[in-house]
C-alpha cells in the first residue's frame, strides 16, 4: 500500500472544557450538554451519539442550568443572571434575557412545558410563562434566605422543591408561598461540616422528594409533612447530580468522587407490591467531580470535570445489541480543530480564545517501517493569534498556500493576511469585512486559495474571491426557500469547479462556482454527515455519515458511483459499524484516484477502490503481516480497507505530498495532567 | 399401630399357576390397579378395591412369561418379558399379546423394573442393566457380563433415593451372596460381599431394602429365622473397590428355623417389617407384622391353607398366595402413642382423614402425583397409534403444598414438601419456596406449638432461599434460639441486613457450651485448629513473624517487654483456641456473612464487653493460626479468610474499644493487637513507598515513549 513519512504531532495543547449540565430531550432523543466555557452541545442519541450542533461559549456566560422545555426548546442559564434561549435552526443565540434575581443556580421547566423556574443567587424563585417566540417573567415565589441551588417541579405541576443551603423548600406553585421547609443534617459521619448544600432535588408524583447534598447524603423526604423517610449515605464526599427516569422507577445520582450510583425501586419481597428504593449499581467511569447526570430510557448519562460524557446503558433495557447496548465515552468534539496549509507544511490550531500556527520540521533521512527518523529541523510555533472579545472561536481556516487565515466567532469574521519574509511573519488584518460576514459556520478556501467560502448560519454560502491584501464578494448561495437550516460543512473539489455544503439533517448541496448556481442535491440520508470531500480528477464526492456509512457521489454524473453502489450492496464490515467515533476528516492521493484517507479519533484508513471489499468473514484491522509471508498469501488476504490505529486518539490527518502524512495526537495522560487533581482516595489502609 | 385389616381373595378362580405361585405383582400407573403375571402365560390387571380383574393378555401356547409385567409409568403402557428375549409392550386398548410391540433382545432378561418418575430398567440375567428407551432403540446391542460364571441373580430392586434412581441386585455364588448397586446417576456399579457373620451355614431365604438417610438398609431373612440388617452406603467411597458389608442381627427367631419354603420378608416402613412364614416349627404358615425398632411383633395373622413365600406391598396392601388363590391385606399403621397404648387415645371425629395417617413409602412418593407427568412422556408414546394419554388436570404441586402449611400436620408437609423438591425446578421455584417458607412462619405465629424445624432445614438448603424472600425466618430463628437454623441461613443467604447478623453474634457468643453440645452444626470450617496444642511448640509460636516483622524490630519495647516476661501465658493463650468447636464453628459462618461497616457498627456497640473479649480472642487466635503458613490461610474446607478475620478485629475494637480497654483480661490481648497493628502500619507505609517508586518508574517509562511532542516516523502500510 506504500510507504509514509508520518509527522507524528502531539503539541496541539487542546484540552476540552468540563461538562457543567447535561439534559436529555425525550422526545427528539437528543441530549445537550453544556461546559464550563459556556459551550453548548447537541448530541443526537439516535445518530450514534453524534455531536450534531453546538453552540460557541462565551467567557463571561458560565452555564449553570440547561433544561428543555415546550417539546424541543432549549435554555439555559448562568452566573451572569441571564436566561438565553438557543435558536436549534439557525445555531445561534435566540435571545438572552436578564432574570434581575443575581447569578442564576439553577432552572427547571414544568411537566407540561408552558412555564420556566429559575433559582437565583438572592434566594428567589422566579417563574416564567413561556411564549411561542420568547419567556415573559409571571412572578417570584417566597424569597429564601441563600441561593437556589436546586429546583424541580413535581410532575401534576402543583408543587417545586427547592434545594438551598441546608434546607429543601416546597413550594405550592398556585399560591407562590413555601408549605414545608425541611432541614438537612450538616452532620457527616459525626462530624460537622459547615454548610450542607442540596446540589439536587427530584420531585416524585407520589410526593416524595429526593435530594443530594455535599455531605454525601441520598435523602428521601415526604412533602406532604416535611419529614425525612429516608436516607442513603452513599459517599464521602459530595453528591453533584442526580437525575430521575420518566417512568420514576429508577434515579441516577452522580459524586464527586467519579462515582455514579444508579438507585432502583424493586419489590421488597417477591410478588408484593411494597417496593422501597435501592441502590443498586455503582459505576465508575470518572475519575473527576461527576457534575451533572441525566436518565434516558435505556441509559444513564454522566459528565463532570473530567471533561468526558459518558453513556453507560442499562442492560436490561437494551433488547438489541446495537450501539446502544456499548458504553460510549465521548471526550473529543466530532468537528475538526486543526487545519493544514499543505504547501507549506503549516497546520493552524483552533483553541477557545486563540490560534496557533506551527510549522512543520523536516527530515533527510530515510528509514523503514516503525523507525523515528532524526529531525534536522524542529518544529516552530510561529504565531499566537488571540482572539478579540470574550467570544469562543467557532471555525478556523488556513489556506492551502499558507497566506491567509480566517476565523470566526459568534459576531464576527476575521481575515488575516500573512507575510513570510525568511523567518519573520508579517500579519495583517483585513479590515472592512462586509456587514453579511458577521459569524461563519465554517470556513473554506479553495485549493489554490484565491476563493474564500463561508458558511453563515442563515443558511447561505458567500463566495469570496481573495485579492492581493483585499477581496471581493462573487456570489451567495442562498438556501432553497423555505429551509433555514444552516451549513456546518463544506467542501471543494481541487479544481475549484464544484462545492458542496452540508446541514446537519438535509441532503448535500453541490453548487457550480464557475457558474455560481446549485448544480444538484445529494439525497438525504437519515443520518447526519460528519465529513465531506471531493476527489481530484474524477469530482467525485465522498460523504461519511454518523452511522458509518461512507458514499461516493460522482458530481458531473449525479449519480452514486458503481463502487459506492457496491459497497452499499455488500455492507460494510460489522466491525468498521461498530466503531464508535465519527470520520471527522476525508482526504485523497493526487496520484492515486483510487485511494480514500479518512480517520476518527482512534484510527485512519487508507480505502483502496481497486481492492476487493472485505467481508464479515476477513479480518478488517490486520495487524502487520511477517515478513516471511509470501507475497500471493498477502495478495490474496489484502482488501480494501488499510486500517492503522498507531496514532490515537487521533484529532487529525492528512496528506501533506504524496508520501508525507502529517497526524495530530492528543494522548488522554496529557489532558489528565492539566486537569485539577482528582480527589484522593486512600490505598492500602494508612 | 400396626394393623392387618380383614383379607380378601382377589381371584375367584384359582390361578392357573404351578407350585411357584404368580410371577409377579405390580402397580399400575392408576392408583388401586395392580398388574398380575402369572408364571404361565398371562397377565391380569386387577382393580383391588373393586376386587375385578380389568384386563387379562395371554401369550401363545407355547411361549412362557419369564418376567413379571410391569408399568411404563411415564407412558402407561405395559411391559412383558416373554421366553426370556422377548419384550412386548402394549397398552389397556390391545387384545392380542401377539400383535403389539415386540423387540427381541439379544441376552436373557431376569427383570424389568418400573417406579414413579423415571423410565423402566431392565436387568440382564447376566447382570447388565439398560434402560428401556436405550434398549429399544437398538435391541439387538450387545449385553455384557457383569457377574462371574456361576454367579446367580437371587432377588432385586429398583427404587429412588434423593431423586436418582438406584438397583441393587443381590447374587450367591456358593453360599456366598454379593450386593451389586448400580446408580443411574452416576453410572457406577459397586459390588458388595455380604459377610454372614457367625451363623455361616444358614441361608438367607428373603431379602427387602429400605433407604434411611445415607444408607440402603438390606434385611435379610436366613433360614435361622432371624431378620439380619446390612447397610449399604449410598455414596460409596470407593466404588472401583469391592467392599465388604457386615450384617447385623435385627430380630430373633421371628420364623421357625427349619421353614422349608414359604418364607418372606417385606419392609413396611421405617419400624415395621412382614414376615410371612411359620412362626414357630410345627404351625400353620401366618403373616406378621413386626415393629423393629422394639423388637415386638405387631399382629399377624394366620394363613392355614399354606403360601407360596411371596409377598408383595404395594400402596397399603399385601399381595400373597393363599393356598391358591392370591390374597390381599390391607395394613394400616397408625402412630402409636402413649395415650393409644392406654386406651384413652380419643378417636378423631373425622376418622376419613385422620384414622389414616401417611406415611412416606419411598416407593411411591417420589414423583408421586405430580404435575410434570405428563411433560416427562416418552419420546416412544409417539411411535404407538392408539395410546390414549389421560391428560388429567391436576393441582400444581405448590399449590398442594401450600395449602398442606395451612392445616395438615408437620410430618404431613415434611411429605408434601419433599415430593415438591424431588420435582424439576420451574422458573419460579425461589419465588414459591419463599412463599412456602413464609406459609410456615405464618402458621407457626397462629399456632406457636407448630415448629416445623426439617421443613426449614432442608427449604434453607435448597440455596435459592435469600433474606428478602423470606423476611422473618430469620427472626423467628432468633426467637428459639435455633443455631443451626441460624448457621444455615448465614451460609446460605447473601442479603442478611447487618441488624441480624449481629444479633446472630450475640446468640452464638451467649448460648451455653451444654446446649451447644445438643445441636448438630455444620463444622465444616472448623478443622483441626480448634483442637487446642498444649504444649511443645511453644518455642515455634514464640518465633511468629507478623507479615515478615519481627517483634524485635519494635519500638514498642515496653508491651514488648511485658508480654516476654510472662511467655508461657501468653503463648499458652494464642496457641489454644477460646472456644469449643461448634462454636468456633457458627462464629465463622458470621465472618463468612456479607456486612457494610457503616450498618454494622451500631449494633457491635449492643455486645457485652466479655462476648466481645471472647470473640478478640478467637479473631486474635484465628490471625496467628493464618500466620503460621506462608500463604496466611486456614486448614480445612472453606476457613474464614485473612480479611474476613481482619475486618471483623477492626470492627469490633472500633466499635467497642472504649469499653474493651477498661477490662483486665483484655489487656494482654489489646496489647498484642496494638503490637499487630504497629506492625501493619510499617507494612502499608512500606507498601505506599513501593507503590510511589513503582509509579515514577512507569511515570519514566511513559516518557519514554511519550516523550516528544513532535516527530517524524516511518509507516508502512500493508
Amino acid at each position: 500500500m506504500g510507504e509514509f513519512k508520518v509527522h507524528r504531532v502531539r503539541f496541539f495543547n487542546y484540552v476540552p472544557s468540563g461538562i457543567r449540565c447535561v439534559a436529555y430531550n425525550n422526545q427528539s432523543n437528543r441530549l445537550a450538554v453544556s461546559r464550563t466555557d459556556g459551550t453548548v452541545e447537541i448530541y443526537n442519541l439516535s445518530a450514534n451519539y453524534f455531536q450534531e450542533k453546538f453552540f460557541p461559549g462565551h467567557e463571561s456566560r458560565a452555564t449553570e442550568a440547561l433544561c428543555w422545555a415546550n417539546g424541543q426548546r432549549l435554555f439555559s442559564a448562568g452566573l451572569n443572571g441571564e436566561i438565553i434561549e438557543y435558536d436549534l435552526q439557525a445555531l445561534n443565540i435566540k435571545y438572552a434575557m436578564d432574570a434581575f434575581g443575581g447569578p442564576i443556580w439553577s432552572m427547571a421547566a414544568s411537566p407540561n412545558g408552558s412555564q420556566l423556574l429559575v433559582g437565583c443567587e438572592d434566594g428567589s424563585v422566579k417563574l416564567f410563562q413561556i411564549t411561542p417566540d420568547k419567556i415573559q417573567f409571571e412572578r417570584n415565589f417566597d424569597r429564601q434566605k441563600s441561593r437556589i441551588l436546586s429546583l424541580s417541579w413535581h410532575p401534576a405541576g402543583t408543587h417545586i422543591a427547592a434545594g438551598s443551603i441546608d434546607y429543601i423548600s416546597v413550594f405550592d406553585v398556585k399560591s407562590g408561598s413555601a408549605i414545608h421547609k425541611m432541614l438537612v443534617d450538616r452532620q457527616y459521619m459525626g462530624v460537622s461540616k459547615r454548610k450542607c448544600i442540596i446540589w439536587g432535588v427530584a420531585f416524585l408524583s407520589d410526593g416524595t422528594v429526593i435530594s443530594v447534598d455535599s455531605a454525601g447524603k441520598v435523602q428521601f423526604w415526604d412533602s406532604a409533612t416535611g419529614t425525612l423517610v429516608k436516607n442513603h449515605l452513599i459517599a464521602n464526599t459530595d453528591v453533584q447530580s442526580i437525575a430521575i427516569s420518566d417512568q420514576e422507577d429508577s434515579f441516577v445520582v452522580g459524586t464527586a468522587e467519579g462515582t455514579v450510583f444508579h438507585f432502583q425501586l424493586v419489590s421488597v419481597t417477591s410478588n408484593s407490591s411494597e417496593k422501597q428504593w435501592v441502590r443498586t449499581k455503582p459505576f465508575q467511569h470518572h475519575t473527576h467531580d461527576v457534575r451533572a447526570v441525566a436518565h434516558s430510557p435505556i441509559a444513564l448519562i454522566s459528565g463532570g470535570t473530567d471533561t468526558h460524557l459518558v453513556i453507560r446503558p442499562l442492560m436490561e433495557k437494551v433488547e438489541v445489541k446495537n450501539y446502544d447496548a456499548a458504553l460510549r465515552k465521548i471526550t473529543f468534539p466530532h468537528r475538526r480543530l486543526v487545519s493544514c496549509a499543505k504547501k507549506k507544511q503549516l497546520l493552524l490550531f483552533q483553541f477557545a480564545h486563540h490560534l496557533e500556527l506551527w510549522r512543520l520540521g523536516s527530515t533527510v533521512a530515510t528509514g523503514k517501517n516503525g523507525d523515528t527518523l532524526p529531525l534536522s529541523k524542529n518544529a516552530d510555533h510561529l504565531l499566537h493569534l488571540k482572539t478579540k472579545g470574550p467570544e469562543n472561536v467557532i471555525c478556523s481556516c488556513i489556506s492551502p498556500c499558507g497566506s491567509w487565515i480566517a476565523y470566526s466567532t459568534a459576531s464576527r469574521f476575521f481575515l488575516y493576511r500573512l507575510n513570510y519574509e525568511h523567518d519573520n511573519i508579517n500579519l495583517q488584518r483585513v479590515s472592512k469585512m462586509p456587514a453579511f460576514l458577521r459569524s461563519a459556520l465554517q470556513i473554506l478556501f479553495s485549493e489554490d486559495s484565491t476563493k474564500l467560502f463561508v458558511a453563515s448560519n442563515q443558511g447561505s454560502v458567500h463566495v469570496i474571491r481573495l485579492l492581493e491584501g483585499s477581496f471581493k464578494h462573487l456570489h451567495t448561495f442562498q438556501p432553497q426557500s423555505g429551509t433555514v437550516e444552516s451549513m456546518c460543512l463544506l467542501a471543494v473539489s481541487p479544481d475549484g469547479n464544484w462545492l458542496a455544503a452540508s446541514g446537519t439533517s438535509a441532503g448535500v448541496h453541490v453548487y457550480n462556482v464557475k457558474q455560481l448556481k446549485l448544480h444538484c442535491t445529494v439525497p438525504a440520508y437519515n443520518f447526519p454527515v460528519t465529513a465531506l470531500a471531493i476527489a481530484p480528477n474524477t469530482n467525485n464526492l465522498v460523504i461519511a455519515h454518523s452511522d458509518q456509512q461512507v458514499f461516493e457521489y460522482s458530481i458531473p454524473d449525479k449519480q452514486y458511483t458503481q463502487w459506492s453502489r457496491t459497497i452499499q450492496k455488500q455492507g460494510f464490515h460489522h466491525l468498521w459499524l461498530q466503531r464508535d467515533t465519527p470520520i471527522t476528516h476525508i482526504s485523497f492521493h493526487p496520484k492515486r484516484p483510487m485511494h480514500i484517507f479518512l480517520h476518527d479519533a482512534y484510527m485512519f484508513c487508507i480505502i483502496d477502490k481497486s481492492l476487493p471489499l472485505p467481508n464479515d468473514k476477513t479480518l478488517l484491522y490486520n495487524p502487520l503481516p511477517p515478513t516471511n509471508e509470501s507475497d500471493i498469501i498477502r495478495r490474496r488476504t489484502a482488501h480494501a480497507f488499510k486500517i492503522s490505529k498507531k496514532y490515537k486518539p487521533l484529532l487529525f490527518m492528512d496528506l501533506l505530498d504524496e508520501r508525507t502524512l502529517v497526524v495530530v495526537e492528543r494522548p488522554l495522560d496529557d489532558i489528565i495532567a492539566q486537569l485539577p487533581p482528582p480527589i484522593k482516595k486512600k490505598k492500602f489502609g494508612t | 399401630m400396626a394393623a392387618l385389616e380383614e383379607g380378601f381373595t382377589l381371584t375367584a378362580v384359582p390361578l392357573g399357576s404351578g407350585p411357584d405361585g404368580p410371577l409377579g405383582v405390580e402397580q399400575s400407573d392408576k392408583t388401586d390397579q395392580f398388574l398380575v403375571t402369572d408364571s404361565g402365560r398371562t397377565v391380569i390387571l386387577y382393580k383391588v378395591s373393586d376386587q375385578k380383574p380389568l384386563g387379562s393378555w395371554s401369550v401363545k401356547q407355547g411361549q412362557i412369561i419369564t418376567c413379571p409385567a410391569v408399568c411404563n409409568f411415564q407412558t402407561g403402557e405395559y411391559i412383558v418379558v416373554h421366553d426370556n428375549k422377548v419384550l412386548r409392550i402394549w397398552n389397556n386398548e390391545d387384545v392380542n399379546l401377539d400383535k403389539v410391540f415386540k423387540a427381541t433382545l439379544s441376552a436373557e432378561v431376569y427383570r424389568i423394573h418400573s417406579i414413579q418418575g423415571t423410565e423402566p430398567v431392565v436387568l440382564f440375567k447376566e447382570g447388565a442393566i439398560r434402560g428401556l428407551e436405550a434398549l429399544l432403540a437398538e435391541p439387538q446391542q450387545k449385553i455384557e457380563t457383569v457377574i462371574s460364571d456361576e454367579e446367580v441373580i437371587k432377588w432385586t430392586k429398583f427404587f429412588m433415593v434423593f431423586r436418582h434412581a438406584v438397583l441393587i441386585f443381590i447374587t450367591e455364588k456358593h453360599g456366598n451372596y454379593f450386593a451389586y448397586v448400580q446408580k443411574f446417576n452416576s453410572r457406577i456399579l459397586s459390588k458388595y460381599t455380604l459377610l454372614l457373620g457367625q451363623e455361616e451355614k444358614s441361608v438367607t431365604q428373603s431379602f427387602s431394602t429400605s433407604v434411611h438417610r445415607k444408607f440402603i438398609s438390606l434385611m435379610s431373612l436366613s433360614s435361622d429365622g432371624c431378620v439380619y440388617e446390612t447397610l449399604i452406603p449410598v455414596h460409596p467411597s470407593d466404588p472401583e473397590k469391592n467392599q465388604r458389608v457386615v450384617r447385623s442381627l435385627l430380630l430373633k427367631s421371628v420364623v421357625s428355623g427349619n421353614a422349608r419354603s414359604g418364607v418372606a420378608l417385606t419392609i413396611l416402613d421405617q419400624d415395621h417389617v412382614a414376615v410371612l412364614g411359620p412362626p414357630l416349627s410345627a404351625s400353620k404358615e401366618c403373616l406378621s407384622i413386626w415393629n423393629t425398632k422394639f423388637q415386638t411383633l405387631q399382629t399377624s395373622k394366620e394363613l392355614p391353607q399354606g403360601t407360596s413365600g411371596q409377598l408383595w406391598y404395594h400402596g397399603e396392601n399385601l399381595f400373597m398366595l393363599h393356598g391358591k388363590f392370591l390374597t390381599v391385606i390391607p395394613y394400616k399403621c397408625e402412630v402409636s402413642s402413649l395415650a393409644g397404648a392406654l386406651g384413652k387415645l380419643k378417636h378423631s371425629q373425622d376418622p376419613d382423614i385422620h384414622a389414616m395417617t401417611h406415611f412416606v413409602n419411598w416407593e411411591t412418593s417420589q414423583g408421586y402425583g405430580l404435575g410434570s407427568q405428563n411433560s416427562e412422556q416418552s419420546k416412544r408414546i409417539l411411535r404407538r397409534r392408539k395410546i390414549e394419554v389421560s391428560v388429567q388436570l391436576e393441582v400444581p404441586p405448590s399449590t398442594q403444598l401450600l395449602a398442606a402449611i395451612q392445616k395438615d400436620s408437620e410430618k404431613h408437609i415434611e411429605v408434601e414438601l419433599r415430593k415438591f423438591l424431588a420435582v424439576k425446578r420451574t422458573p419460579d421455584f425461589h419465588t414459591i419456596i419463599g412463599d412456602v417458607v413464609i406459609g410456615l412462619l405464618g402458621r407457626y405465629k397462629a399456632e406457636p406449638s407448630f415448629y416445623p424445624r426439617n421443613c426449614l432445614m432442608q427449604l434453607i438448603q435448597t440455596r435459592v432461599l435469600s433474606y428478602s424472600l423470606c423476611p422473618g425466618l430469620m427472626e423467628f430463628a432468633l426467637e428459639k434460639t435455633d443455631v443451626q437454623i441460624l448457621q444455615l441461613c448465614l451460609q446460605q443467604f447473601p442479603d442478611i441486613p447487618e441488624s441480624v447478623t449481629c444479633a446472630c453474634l450475640k446468640i452464638f457468643l451467649s448460648i451455653g457450651d451444654d446446649s451447644l453440645q445438643e445441636t448438630d452444626i455444620n463444622m465444616e470450617s472448623v478443622s483441626d485448629y480448634t483442637a487446642t496444642i498444649q504444649d511443645g511448640e511453644i518455642e515455634e509460636q514464640t518465633e511468629i513473624l507478623q507479615n515478615g516483622f519481627s517483634p524485635e524490630e519494635d519500638n514498642c519495647k515496653n508491651c514488648a517487654q511485658e508480654l516476654i516476661e510472662k511467655p508461657q501465658a501468653a503463648t499458652e493463650e494464642s496457641t489454644s483456641c477460646p472456644v469449643t468447636g461448634k462454636r468456633a464453628a457458627l462464629l465463622n459462618a458470621i465472618l463468612h456473612s456479607a456486612y457494610s461497616e457503616t450498618f454494622l457498627l451500631p449494633h457491635l456497640k449492643d455486645i457485652p464487653a466479655q462476648h466481645i473479649t471472647l470473640f478478640l480472642q478467637y479473631l486474635y487466635f484465628l490471625y496467628l493460626k493464618c500466620s503460621e503458613n506462608a500463604t496466611m490461610t486456614l486448614p480445612g474446607i472453606h476457613p474464614p479468610t485473612l480479611n474476613q478475620i481482619m475486618d471483623w478485629i477492626c470492627l469490633l475494637l472500633d466499635a467497642n474499644f472504649t469499653v474493651v480497654v477498661m477490662i483486665p483480661e483484655a489487656k494482654r490481648l489489646l496489647l498484642s493487637l496494638y503490637k499487630f497493628v504497629k506492625s501493619q502500619i510499617s507494612i502499608c507505609s512500606e507498601l505506599n513507598k513501593i507503590e510511589v517508586s513503582f509509579r515514577e518508574l512507569q511515570k519514566l517509562n511513559q516518557e519514554k515513549t511519550n516523550r516528544e511532542l513532535y516527530s517524524i516516523e516511518v509507516l508502512e502500510l500493508f
